[in-house]
């Protein structure tokens, strides 16, 4: 077994800045108010995953999730401690991110693709694919500018999961994908982790991460709360009763739109 | 990089296996250049999207300094007269906005770079040097046609090359590029946690037109009783840019002017005080200063480029 990813007491500390002008600033240490404050987003956190595994990420909102991606994507460095990963390092985490709306889809998929790492070949190679795969037809060539967001997402989306990468991770809302699409990018997920790529999933929807993940780590307020097997996780948050509680009662009960939930 | 037999399959990259490391960016100019597809495509993104929507599209580029030159050399040179104590005032101007104009293109699109791109510093990890780079490629490229205009103009003007002056040339623009990419890192990297020091490029660069030799000749200077103050003096040419400019026009403008109103006739006897002592000596000096300030920079730049994501 070889680790893909370490993560030895990690801590990223946030600042809170009330003020931003100097007047502001000024009133406000006149009137002895705090002028600024930190929290620890991730607080002090330590797991291990193997090449293979397929880990879901859970936790209530602002719970440090999306921070704790960041560290291990290599956007954000943490304060103390240390995240140490191997091989190259994809993801559904800023779909479009740097798409520039005055060119056309198929610059701004060059262009997207040469910003996950991928090299002007690979992209040649993968084209097709990526096209084929976000199937926005004669619009490619128009600019993204004028896209829906559900079509903007979409090339987004193909253009992350046919990048190249050893470590795989997901945090992105499919909210404005259309049902087949949604399926797509389940199938195509999870063909990602057959593949034997290591994935870091996170996801509100009990469904899809026992559908996805062999393993859970939850976060309470940047501490990491629970590391162990997926029911066992969805229990210790809660969610394996909430998940029956919370859903609109006009959705037709069958498992497939569980785990579609409005959050894949 | 591995070939697929079934294009469909994705193999992940991991033969040799790879060793653990830290995933945030090394960084660093040289990884800029280890990156430079990346780099190709957003000077393309920047460029295509300038002349988006326009019918002449690249011809405006030429365009509007060909109507600046000709404004210089009828209003100021003919109207005011300055063409008769001054020869060929227009190119004397033209060669240091040339300088200058790259300079403070590069100097204040590079400051906005890394907050324009926010979207991509947030969330996407990759070398953020790469867009204050970008912006030095950028304002080369829009810097060309004026080059293209000043040598047509020159040549009109009875312009020929001369080696100390192509060198002179290439030496003032290499100063201007490695000052400008080294301010452009830095005050890219600043404004990401001040917008004020956009405002502070701004004003800045109203001065750049006054603190150069752009409008009144070196000769000025250095003859005038302010030229004679030796502290004045070696302020004045201790800006890198000054250098730049008056290496420009040792290109460009001191050929044309030769024998006229007063000037030597031979290349070889114009020195003090139309030019510095030493100019060229001078000109390799301040590339290596600025050079020391590039690496200083980019130092600051990477201490900073860690707090980018949260606070943009
Ligand atoms: N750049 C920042 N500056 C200050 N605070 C931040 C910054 N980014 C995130 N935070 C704070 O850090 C905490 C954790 O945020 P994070 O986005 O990691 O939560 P999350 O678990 O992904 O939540 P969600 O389920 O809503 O996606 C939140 O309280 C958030 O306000
Ligand atoms: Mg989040």
């Amino acid at each position: 077994m070889t680790v893909s990813v370490q993560v030895e007491h990690a801590t990223k500390q946030f600042t809170l800045r009330y003020h931003r002008t100097i007047k502001q600033i000024t009133i406000a240490a006149m009137r002895r108010q705090k002028i600024s404050d930190t929290f620890k987003a991730v607080d002090d956190v330590s797991f291990t995953v193997q090449q293979g595994e397929s880990i879901g990420l859970m936790g209530l909102n602002g719970s440090g999730k999306s921070t704790l991606l960041k560290l291990v994507s290599g956007v954000m460095k943490p304060d103390s401690g240390s995240v140490l990963t191997r091989g190259r390092i994809a993801g559904l985490i800023a779909t479009g991110a740097g798409f520039h709306p005055q060119l056309s889809g198929r610059d701004n998929v060059y262009l997207n693709a040469a910003i996950l790492g991928m090299t002007e070949a690979e992209t040649k190679r993968k084209f097709d694919q990526i096209v084929d795969f976000a199937d926005i037809g004669r619009f490619l060539d128009t600019p993204v500018g004028h896209y829906s967001s559900g079509m903007f997402s979409r090339l987004g989306f193909a253009v992350a999961v046919h990048t190249e990468s050893d470590i795989f991770l997901v945090d992105e809302v499919l909210a404005v994908g259309d049902k087949p699409f949604k399926r797509k990018c389940m199938a195509r997920m999870q063909e990602i982790r057959d593949e034997g790529r290591t994935m870091l999933y996170v996801s509100h929807a009990a469904a899809s991460v026992r559908q996805m993940c062999d393993r859970v780590l939850v976060l309470e307020k940047g501490v990491l709360g629970f590391d162990g097997p997926v029911d066992e996780g969805i229990r210790y948050l809660h969610y394996d009763d909430a998940d029956t509680d919370e859903k609109p009662t006009d959705v037709v009960d069958d498992t497939e739109d569980e785990v579609l939930g409005a959050d894949v | 990089m591995t070939t697929h037999p079934d294009p469909v399959r994705i193999e992940p990259v991991l033969q040799p296996a790879p060793d653990l490391a830290p995933p945030f960016s090394k960084g660093g100019l040289i990884e800029v250049f280890r990156r430079r597809y990346l780099l190709k495509l957003l000077v393309q993104k920047e460029v295509r999207s300038r002349y988006q929507g326009s019918l002449l599209g690249v011809m405006w580029s030429y365009i509007q300094p060909m109507v600046r030159f000709c404004m210089y050399y009828f209003v100021i040179g003919l109207v005011l007269g300055l063409h008769k104590s001054f020869p060929n005032f227009a190119i004397h101007m033209f060669s240091a906005i040339v300088a200058m104009h790259f300079f403070t293109e590069t100097f204040s699109s590079g400051t906005r770079s890394v907050v324009k791109n926010k979207s991509i510093v947030r969330k996407m990890p990759m070398p953020r040097e790469m867009f204050p780079v970008a912006s030095v490629i950028v304002s080369a490229v829009n810097t060309f046609p004026q080059l293209a205009i000043l040598f047509v103009a020159s040549v009109v003007a009875g312009w020929r090359p001369d080696v100390v002056g192509v060198l002179a040339a290439f030496l003032g623009l290499a100063i201007v590029t490695v000052l400008g990419t080294a301010l452009a890192l830095l005050f890219a990297g600043l404004n990401v946690f001040f917008r004020d020091f956009q405002n502070i490029v701004s004003t800045f660069m109203v001065l750049t037109t006054w603190i150069v030799p752009m409008i009144y000749p070196f000769e000025k200077v250095a003859t005038s009783g302010l030229g004679h103050n030796h502290v004045f003096y070696s302020i004045y040419m201790s800006d890198p840019l000054t250098i730049a400019v008056v290496l420009m026009q040792r290109a460009f403008w001191i050929p044309t002017a030769l024998g006229k109103d007063g000037f030597p006739d031979q290349l070889g006897d114009v020195g003090f005080p139309y030019l510095p002592h030493n100019y060229m000596e001078l000109g390799l000096l301040m590339l290596g200063v600025s050079c020391i300030i590039l690496v200083l920079c980019q130092m600051v730049f990477r201490r900073l480029e860690g707090k980018f994501a949260e606070r943009l």
